[in-house]
């Protein structure tokens, strides 16, 4: 296989990856940040206490975070087809890694917002705010370096997810590492699949490091994932995000 | 200015009970410095945070400017309109100042006037002359991390003034500070006090915050209050915990019978007579000095001694009524446990 060759094949399929990660990770972000948020809420002492409200929003989320993903995908084929009209091409697999990754972010979401020092909103209760505006004016303005780390784990994951996608008639550039590399003994361009992929992720998680340190004005701020700085060093990161993740 | 009647709050977790506050009569009057001395654990923090209801108590009354805090509606959860409306005219100022990482210092202080609707120029006007006030107009835009604990503790105040409080709740607010920096402190407290005819309430460990800056104070173990008053009229009082706190004398040493011993207070110009001589001299007896303060306490001058008389009490009834004549506090102690008899 020639460097034309791969590149013939390798750009739609970047583009394939980018598309359904992009639109899975908006959707994510939309849905599992008000998701995050209420499970601090409405969580025992929180400002919106509700207890039946916080155990069956943590099942589903527990429940969400234990299906393997590979199952997942095919589980929601019917609700995929529903919303997308099929259950094949990019657009189609945004739909599984979007419910995936939606339980995945939304306890980061809950892990970042509790970091928030519990004064502050005591602080906020004595100016006599009410809850939206100590959710608008501290929680997620506090949060929000943190916020910005856990999107960036979020995003690398769908990135580890959206292989396993495209195994599954999704497309995208672990599709093409598996039935090129693997299904036809293209080792080297499996391997360069690879290495786009440790590109890919590297460049996301250093922008989304980079912009949690713009964000952070406390002066000793460390990304509490990253460690994932170091995991992107390796080939196999992606999955590995991916298991632990689970 | 603020008035607790009964106040109690119970804790309960896991099947037991825990009293924090036990029917707490507490009352404040306009312009004072009032503080809440205790160690921790009694009660104090769980006071202050119920005079704002950041902690519902159980049962009694808050009254904050003439508005019963408790009678207002909602829970803790959906705090009623008038609730949050009351708590904007009280500042609170907080151990650990609170402040918000993300926002800058004039940011901070202009909190609470977004929260009250204030238009951003009269936002910025009025937090401008808020950190004059506190002496940070140098530092408007800085954040947090970049101050010292006093300049946090200044940017706190500045932000619980910001929506022209008549009442400053004070939790601890310079525990977490040095010596050096507490006296600065307090000395604002103190300015803003006099200056804007600020109620303030606050609550302390530090006997020497209660000596520097109090008008007033109350003595808060077990959850109960177990004495209050103004300082001037404690000191005076020979029984007073607190007064014998301000001015901790020691252990007095002699358990003789034959000997008497006795704790004399003085305020303002008594200090200049001098009293110990003139005893001496008046009834030929030997006066032996076991320990003496003089302090500044609510901008007077407070000084306590205890002396030791040969002889036993009703030798010296004589000598006692003469210093009583001269207008000075005499408590005699009685020396099987050291408390005045």
């Amino acid at each position: 296989m020639t460097w034309d060759q791969m590149q013939e094949l390798m750009w739609p399929a970047t583009w394939e990856t980018l598309g359904m990660v992009g639109i899975a990770g908006l959707a994510t972000l939309l849905v599992g940040l008000p998701v995050g948020l209420l499970l601090v809420l409405t969580d025992k002492g929180g400002l919106l206490q509700n207890l039946p409200v916080s155990r069956v929003l943590g099942a589903v989320v527990n429940v969400g975070r234990s299906i393997p993903f590979v199952i997942l995908i095919v589980a929601v084929i019917p609700f995929t087809k529903l919303v997308m009209g099929t259950s094949l091409g990019w657009q189609a697999a945004s739909v599984p890694l979007a419910i995936g990754a939606i339980p995945f972010f939304a306890r980061l979401v809950e892990t970042s917002v509790r970091e928030v020092d519990g004064g502050l909103v005591e602080a906020l209760k004595s100016m006599g705010a009410g809850t939206g505006t100590i959710v608008r004016k501290t929680l997620l303005p506090e949060a929000l370096p943190s916020l910005v780390a856990s999107a960036t784990t979020t995003v690398i994951a769908l990135i580890g997810y959206s292989a396993m996608a495209g195994t599954v008639g999704g497309g995208g550039l672990g599709s093409l590492a598996i039935t090129y590399g693997y299904l036809r003994f293209e080792t080297a361009f499996m391997w360069v699949i690879v290495a786009e992929i440790v590109v890919i992720v590297t460049a996301i998680q250093l922008l989304g490091d980079f912009a949690a340190r713009r964000l952070s004005h406390r002066g000793d701020y460390r990304s509490p994932l990253s460690f994932f700085r170091s995991a992107t060093a390796k080939p196999d990161a992606t999955e590995e995000d991916l298991l632990s993740s689970r | 200015m603020i008035t607790t009647k009964g106040l109690t709050k119970v804790y309960r977790s896991q099947g037991r009970e825990v009293r924090a506050l036990d029917d707490v009569d507490l009352h404040v009057r306009q312009g004072e410095v009032f503080g809440v001395v205790g160690t921790s654990g009694a009660g104090k923090s769980t006071l202050i945070r119920c005079v704002n209801l950041l902690e519902r108590p159980t049962s009694g009354t808050v009254t904050v400017d003439g508005v019963e805090l408790t009678a207002l509606s909602g829970s803790e959860q959906r705090a009623g309109r008038d609730l949050r409306a009351a708590r904007q005219r009280i500042g609170m100022v907080f151990q650990h100042f609170n402040l918000l990482s993300s926002r800058t210092v004039q940011q901070n202080v202009e909190l609470p006037l977004e929260i009250t609707g204030l238009d951003r120029r009269e936002r910025r006007r009025k937090a401008a002359e808020l950190l004059d006030l506190v002496g940070l107009a140098d530092k408007a835009r800085s954040h947090p991390s970049q101050l010292s604990g006093g300049q946090k503790q200044r940017v706190g105040i500045a932000r619980a003034l910001a929506g022209d409080p008549k009442v400053l709740l004070s939790d601890e607010a310079t525990s977490a500070l040095d010596p050096e920096t507490t006296r600065s402190i307090l000395e604002l407290l103190r300015e803003l006090n006099q200056q804007l005819g600020l109620t303030v309430l606050l609550i302390t460990h530090e006997m020497d915050v209660i000596k520097s800056v109090c008008d007033s104070a109350a003595l808060m173990r077990g959850g109960k209050v177990v004495e209050s008053g103004q300082l001037t009229d404690l000191l005076s009082d020979g029984h007073s915990r607190i007064a014998r706190d301000l001015f901790p004398l020691g252990d007095f040493g002699t358990r003789d019978p034959e000997r008497t011993v006795l704790e004399i207070t003085f305020q303002g110009d008594a200090p200049a007579q001098p009293f110990v001589s003139q005893l001496a001299r008046t009834y030929q007896i030997d006066i032996n000095i076991l320990g003496a303060a003089v302090e500044t306490i609510a901008g007077r001058l407070v000084g306590r001694m205890r002396v030791e008389l040969p002889g036993s009490h009703t030798d010296n009834v004589v000598p006692i009524g003469y210093l009583r004549q001269q207008g000075l506090q005499v408590d005699v102690l009685d020396p099987s446990n050291g408390a005045a008899a």
